[in-house]
This record gives structure tokens, C-alpha cells and sequence, in this order.
């Protein structure tokens, strides 16, 4: 919802630090994912992730998210896709180019950004294109399965 | 100024020391004179003749030539094309790529197919949305955004490589630019987002229409901040406008075009509005020449290309030199043999 994402712009502060936290949390539990099967946990780990990023970032499950370094501001909400920061097109009011009834997402991340420890920095970093295979799959499990894979690697014989 | 080791059109130079691309353009941008490049409306039709009639009229005004791509999200001929027509005859056209209408897999082979061709400049864009255009019920793609376009690129040329990790036998060497407009919002953030394009891959920059010097400056002066000033050549996006009326229409119809009331105002009183247009074209290349880190202009006419010699004439920006055409040293031999 356009109004709710408004305000998890302006709250990307404690929003980011909750997020933080429970990625952490997240990658604590990744053994107890690993047994129970990250293929099993895909499907209700998605709708969940569907429900409550849809609710507070009208989330477009691109399965990488990449909200901590957009100041909470959902990029796949532009209606260009752009990750990297805003086009030229954004209008005088800071409205969408191609919706002048919105926002421009990017106006919104640097918003946020400013309202984060670093996030200013954080927008300065490169996104790769998306992967557009990852799309409708829980970003949460794939950051578990980065953040542990290494370490997993070396515990195999 | 001239080339001495030109071979015949459309044949590519030799690479000097320093520099990615065997094209002209490169050479001027690193020679260091003010550069001067334009662009060429591709033409609603399938004949090669109305590129070179087109491009003819900017003869020896401009170093080089942009070629755009579906600008305004309207469709017309494409900009690989026109760019392979204009690199027969030795033109040094920028073949413009915008991420609306491909994905990944078909620049990437535009890209190699460019080069391939003689393109030795290539400009990323995003593009503007299809909202803008004649076919606004046409799926937008934005598969790439410009930023990841030029990474891409300098991978292909740099890493040999395709964005998916297959290797590339011979790179395209290509000088790639982007675009910029420090004229729209987030102003106070433009500069960061050039030094993203910069670190991306961006060699140089084309601005969008700028009628306000003092939004330019500020821009600039973040671009300093940034450290960017001798890592980029930076074009300046100027152009005149015909009347008061047609600033009004660009300011509503095209994306990203701002123009302070302050000139509508003196094109409106003005008798002879479109002279009035081209006069504040000249003057405004005039003072943008005097800003630091401007590398050259960028002079868009869209529907009066004609202008562009005159402008660029009054504005003194060439400082005597000629660049290269393909008549310039045809003319030159003859008048030495005679």
C-alpha cells in the first residue's frame, strides 16, 4: 500500500535496525533449516515474506532484496525497474516520470538513506542486474543460504 | 585540428597509446579541444539517404554524432543501424542504447555488433518510459538499468567476457558514455549518481537539456567534490528552442526538461522568436564553455538541425578548426591541386 510505504520510508531507521536483527537471527537458525530442507521451507517462507514486505514496502518479490541499501525504499516499485539510483525523468515536484501520481522511488531511498548510519553510502554501491529466475522466491532463505554457505562448505568432508 | 594517419572512411585508426577505441571522437575528447557533438533524428523510413542527408547538414560543425535510440520511447529506424550507415563513410557516430526496448541478450549483441560495424562510442541510457511515446501500449523491458549497462559493457570490452561469464574472443573497443540530468530532482544528488555512472564504466558524459546555469553549476561543483573532474569528459546538453509555445510543450511532453520561466519569458517577447531561441543557445554555450571540468557541448535541434551550423558558428566554440567530414579533405586536395 502507496500510504504504508510512505511511512516505512520515513520510520528506515528502526525499520532497517529490526531488519538487521533478524537477518541475524535468520542465520542463526540456518542449521535448523538445513535440516529441515530449504526446499520445504521455500513455499511458506515466500508467502510469509510476500505478506509482510507486500504489506510495509508494496515488496514485488524479486527474491534479492536489496531494501538496506535503497533507505528502505522498494526500487522494484519504479516503474522502470532501476536499482542503481533515479532517470532523468523525475519531475520538478519529484514525481514519477511514468506514474505522476507517485513518488519517485529514489527520492523516497535517498529519504530513507538519510535517515540510516551509512545509507547514503550504501546507495553509492553497484546493484548487478537482476536474476530474474529468483523472482517470487523468499530473498530471506537465499541471504541464510550466502551468509552460511562458505562456512558449510568447509564443514563438508 | 587533423589526423595525419587517417586511412580511407570507415576504416578504423590505430589505437594510441591510452586510449580504449580506434575512433575519432576519443582522440578529440583526449586531444583536449572543445568538443561539439549533435544528434541525428533517425528517420521514420527504411532509406540509407535520409541518414546521409541528415547528417550532411552538420558537416564539418560537429565531432561527432549521436545516433538515438526510440528517443521520446517513438520508434524510428534503429540507432545500430544508423550508426553502421554513417561509420561507411567514416562519420564518428555514438550509437545510443537505451534498456526500454532490449534485454540483456540483445544489447549485449548490439554491442558486439556495433563494433563490429565501426562504433566506436556508445552512450547507456535508461530511456524514457513508453508512457512517452506513440506506442505507449508497448511493454517496457528495463531489463538493464543504465548503470548496469555500462558495467556490462566494460566487461564485454575490459573482462572479454559476457555478463553471464562466457568468454568473448575479441572485445568491442568502445567508448562508453551516459547521460546525465542535473537539472531534475534529486538535485543535491545528481553528482553521486554520476560518480556511480564513473565508476560503472561511464568515459563520458551528455547532459540533458540545460537552460539554467546556476542548477549547472552547483552541479558541477558537487562533481569536484566528488573528485570527478579530470576522470570523466563532460558534455554539456544545449539546444534552441523555436518559440515560447515550444518550450511549453517540452516542458510538458518531454521527460526531464527544465526550463526556467525566465527564458519562455524572453522568447515570448522576443520578435523573431525562433533567432531569439538560437541567440540564447549561443550565449548559453558561450558561458558554459567558461565553467571548469566542460569538456564540450552536446546540441540537440530536434526538427531544426539545420540551426546546429550556425550556432555553433556564432558561438566561436571551434576556434577556427574543421571537424573531420567526409568532404573535408577531398575539398582540401582539390584546392591544393588547383
Amino acid at each position: 500500500m502507496y500510504r504504508v510505504r510512505l511511512w516505512s520510508v520515513g520510520h528506515a531507521r528502526g525499520l532497517n535496525r529490526l531488519y538487521t536483527g533478524f537477518e541475524r537471527l535468520l542465520v542463526r537458525l540456518a542449521p535448523l533449516f538445513r535440516t529441515i530442507g530449504y526446499q520445504r521451507l521455500e513455499r511458506p517462507f515466500a508467502a510469509v515474506e510476500r505478506g509482510v514486505k507486500g504489506l510495509l514496502f508494496d515488496c514485488k518479490m524479486c527474491g534479492q532484496c536489496v531494501l538496506g541499501s535503497t533507505g528502505m525504499s522498494c526500487p522494484m516499485n519504479c516503474p522502470k525497474n532501476l536499482r542503481n539510483g533515479p532517470c532523468g525523468g523525475v519531475r520538478a515536484d519529484g514525481a514519477c516520470e511514468v506514474n505522476a501520481n507517485m513518488r519517485c522511488v529514489w527520492l523516497l531511498a535517498f529519504a530513507g538513506a538519510e535517515r540510516m548510519p551509512g545509507g547514503i553510502d550504501k546507495i553509492r554501491a553497484i546493484q548487478a542486474p537482476v536474476d530474474r529466475r529468483l523472482e517470487g522466491h523468499s530473498s530471506w532463505l537465499q541471504v541464510v543460504r550466502e551468509r552460511t554457505a562458505p562456512a558449510s562448505t568447509r564443514a563438508a568432508p | 585540428m587533423k589526423f595525419e594517419d587517417e586511412p580511407v572512411p570507415g576504416y578504423p585508426l590505430p589505437i594510441l597509446p591510452g586510449h580504449v577505441s580506434p575512433g575519432r571522437f576519443e582522440r578529440v575528447l583526449r586531444a583536449g579541444v572543445f568538443a561539439v557533438t549533435t544528434e541525428l533524428a533517425p528517420p521514420d523510413s527504411a532509406d540509407p539517404q535520409d541518414v546521409y542527408a541528415r547528417a550532411r547538414v552538420l558537416d564539418g560543425y560537429v565531432d561527432a554524432i549521436n545516433a538515438t535510440d526510440g528517443s521520446g520511447a517513438n520508434c524510428h529506424m534503429s540507432s545500430l543501424a544508423v550508426c553502421a550507415l554513417l561509420t561507411r563513410v567514416g562519420y564518428a557516430p555514438v550509437m545510443q542504447i537505451s534498456c526500454r526496448d532490449r534485454n540483456r541478450i540483445a544489447i549485449q549483441g548490439d554491442i558486439l555488433g556495433g563494433a563490429a560495424m565501426g562504433v566506436c562510442n556508445m552512450l547507456c541510457l535508461t530511456g524514457d518510459g513508453v508512457q512517452a511515446g506513440d506506442h505507449p501500449q508497448a511493454k517496457p523491458v528495463f531489463d538493464l538499468d543504465s548503470v548496469s549497462l555500462l558495467e556490462i559493457g566494460r566487461m564485454l570490452r575490459d573482462e572479454h567476457r559476457f555478463q553471464s561469464g562466457r568468454k568473448i574472443s575479441f572485445s568491442p573497443r568502445v567508448l562508453f558514455g551516459a547521460g546525465e540530468n542535473p537539472m531534475v530532482p534529486p538535485l543535491e544528488h545528481r553528482a553521486l549518481r554520476l560518480a556511480k555512472k564513473v565508476a560503472a564504466g561511464a568515459q563520458f558524459i551528455q547532459t540533458q537539456y540545460v537552460y539554467d546555469l546556476q542548477r549547472l553549476r552547483s552541479f558541477m561543483r558537487g562533481v569536484e567534490d566528488l573528485g570527478l573532474l579530470d576522470r570523466l569528459f563532460l558534455l554539456v546538453g544545449v539546444g534552441p528552442i523555436k518559440s515560447a509555445r515550444g518550450a511549453e510543450w517540452m516542458r510538458r511532453q518531454v521527460p526531464g526538461v527544465h526550463i526556467p520561466d525566465t527564458v519562455v519569458e524572453r522568447l515570448a517577447g522576443a520578435q523573431d522568436q525562433a533567432r531569439e531561441g538560437r541567440n540564447i543557445c549561443v550565449e548559453l554555450i558561450q558561458e558554459i564553455r567558461a565553467i571548469r571540468g566542460v569538456h564540450g557541448v552536446h546540441v540537440m535541434a530536434y526538427r531544426q538541425e539545420e540551426a546546429v551550423a550556425e550556432i555553433i558558428t556564432r558561438s566561436g566554440v571551434l576556434e577556427g578548426r574543421t571537424p573531420w567530414h567526409p568532404a573535408r579533405d577531398q575539398n582540401s586536395a582539390d584546392r591544393k591541386a588547383s
